[in-house]
């Protein structure tokens, strides 16, 4: 730990609410995985000695953990280096696959980067991308889903649970409608694995992006789901050299992540409705003293919907990195242009239609299995201190105060 | 982002917050930006009629912590200089002054417009030709 860490009362300083972008690892995970490092180093793929077959089993371990977390079978887990690779694989590899059989994705606004970048890259070689719009909730419509899927569809990708706003899309839905539709159905479900119950049989999905990261887990080891009966669904390699893991994936595997990504895993199925339960009464805690002290605030996405762990609300009149600065004992992101490397506000809260102006308000806080009550009231109290100074310096909201409608204004963008 | 310390302190303790009362003809009012770029700066002055020296100075940003500090600043250093000379403040005095890093610059242009915005409002309510060259020009 860094020796700046200070106390005030009963929490430490700094406090970490920022578990969508990452999670601390678990001790328990980290112990399962020191083993592997040392004594315990075998190439899982080293098919002739005691010390190959160690790693072997170690694998074929995680795989079983990870498969019953989300209802699958081990065989249908593949291992990469994280949720971005996890992304690639799954659309272009399926995208390549079935080029035959047609060339037309459907994906939504809202999905993470890894997804829409991706896609982007297919689009410069001939596929033809649908985005979806989401409604000002951040959920998509599963009527639009279906009334675009043609007769070129080959698959649609739809992420379980979005990084900044915390909606949960309605992925079972998705799911059967891709069945009956007959079109592969993708989730990025980085998000969601581990945070709310994921069943791919259930929810009839196909292939599914997961992330040890984000879980408790270690940086660098991810996951993906392929569907191997009902239907058995074909990927081709991204990367070449020795057809590991069923020739979808080459490289030597990464024992120790895979084992701590198998045991953050194991962890999360047994502790989820237990710590879902604890980190949805702390998120509206959270929630419920922001509400009661501060006025103008806006909360981002369905709240019915949503992860338990996040909340997303924009302090209207307020510059969203005005107040991180205020605020910078503790950790949290916000969709400011200003806190992004392309000055451009988060286009996750201009798809829910929302002004930029309040998407350059906005904050995004991400409890997790280590935050406390405590630094809950820490950071409601912080908050609120620094909105309420900000809305002072504020012209805007003196403005709003006076009764000036700010749309009436002519504003000199710049 | 790391700050400097003088964003920093004048985030923290920002300078001459405030409203002038926008009515009275010895006040000027600069309001630039707009809400959706994130940043929004109100300057006001107050001009005494026979000096022509600004006499106070009150501002209220909507912004990051460096367009919070900028705009503080401006107000501290047009207070007890005469319009033309709080004119020749210019953006990269500012920066230079703060520290600001490159993709911060814009901070600075906006506090330059806000003094020129209010120096322009006040001027125009008090029936100033626009620039001094412009007042040698109308003699």
């Amino acid at each position: 730990m860094s020796l700046d860490i200070t106390t005030s009362g009963t929490v430490k300083l700094p406090i970490y609410m920022d578990y969508h972008a990452t999670t601390p690892m678990d001790p328990r995970v980290l112990e399962a995985m020191l083993p592997y490092f040392t004594g315990k180093f075998g190439n899982a793929a080293s098919r002739n000695h005691s010390f190959g077959w160690e790693a072997e089993e170690a694998v074929e371990k995680a795989r079983t953990q990870i498969a019953q977390l989300i209802g699958a079978s081990a065989k249908e887990i593949i291992f990469t280096s994280g949720a971005t690779e996890s992304n690639n694989l799954a659309i272009k590899g399926i995208a390549e696959m079935y080029r035959e059989r047609g060339n037309h994705i459907i994906t939504q606004v809202t999905e993470h980067k890894a997804v829409l970048d991706t896609c982007k890259r297919l689009e410069k070689s001939g596929y033809r991308v649908t985005y979806l719009p989401v409604n000002a909730d951040g959920l998509v419509d599963v009527e639009d889903i279906k009334r675009a899927i043609d007769d070129k569809t080959i698959l649609v990708s739809i992420m379980a649970a979005n990084n900044e706003i915390g909606v949960v899309q309605p992925v079972a839905e998705i799911g059967k409608l891709c069945h009956e539709k007959n079109v592969i159905f993708h989730t990025d479900a980085v998000q969601a694995v581990g945070k709310v119950p994921i069943d791919v049989n259930a929810m009839n999905i196909d292939v599914l992006s997961l992330t040890a990261h984000k879980i408790y887990g270690p940086k660098g080891v991810g996951a993906l789901y392929v569907r191997r009966r009902n239907p058995r669904v074909q990927i081709s390699e991204q990367i070449n050299g020795g057809g590991h893991e069923r020739g979808m994936r080459s490289g030597t595997l990464n024992v120790p992540g895979i084992v701590g990504l198998g045991e953050a895993c194991e962890i999360a199925g047994k502790e989820m409705v237990e710590e879902s339960a604890r980190l949805t009464k702390l998120r509206d805690r959270l929630k419920a003293k922001l509400e009661a002290a501060i006025d103008y605030v806006h909360v981002n996405g369905s709240m019915e919907h949503h992860l338990p762990g996040n909340l997303n609300m924009s302090f209207v009149y307020v510059e969203g990195e005005s107040l991180l600065m205020g605020i910078n004992d503790v950790a949290v992101s916000s969709g400011s242009a200003c806190t992004s490397a392309t000055l451009e506000p988060s286009y996750v809260l201009k798809a829910l239609g929302l002004g930029d102006d309040v998407a350059h308000s906005s904050i995004r806080f991400g409890l997790g299995r280590f935050t406390t009550e405590a630094e809950v009231d820490y950071v409601a109290a912080k908050v609120i201190d620094v909105v309420l100074k900000l809305r002072e310096l504020s012209p805007l909201y003196e403005m709003v105060k006076e009764g000036i409608d700010l749309s009436k204004i002519e504003w000199a963008a710049h | 982002m790391a700050y400097s310390d003088k964003v920093v302190d004048h985030y923290s303790n920002p300078r001459n917050v405030g409203t002038l009362d926008k009515s009275t003809t010895e006040v000027g009012t600069g309001l630039v930006g707009a809400p959706e770029c994130g940043d929004v700066m109100r300057l006001q002055i107050k001009v005494n009629p026979e000096t022509q020296v600004i006499e106070d100075a009150k501002f209220k940003t909507f912004g990051c912590g460096s367009a919070i500090a900028s705009s503080s600043l401006a107000t501290e250093w047009v207070k007890g200089k005469t319009v033309e000379e709080a004119l020749t403040i210019k953006n990269t005095d500012i920066v230079k002054e703060l520290a600001l890093p490159p993709v911060k610059i814009h901070c600075s242009v906006l506090a330059e417009d806000a003094i020129r915005a209010a120096i322009g409002d006040w001027k125009k309510k008090n029936g100033v030709a626009e620039t001094a060259e412009a007042a040698v020009a109308a003699k």
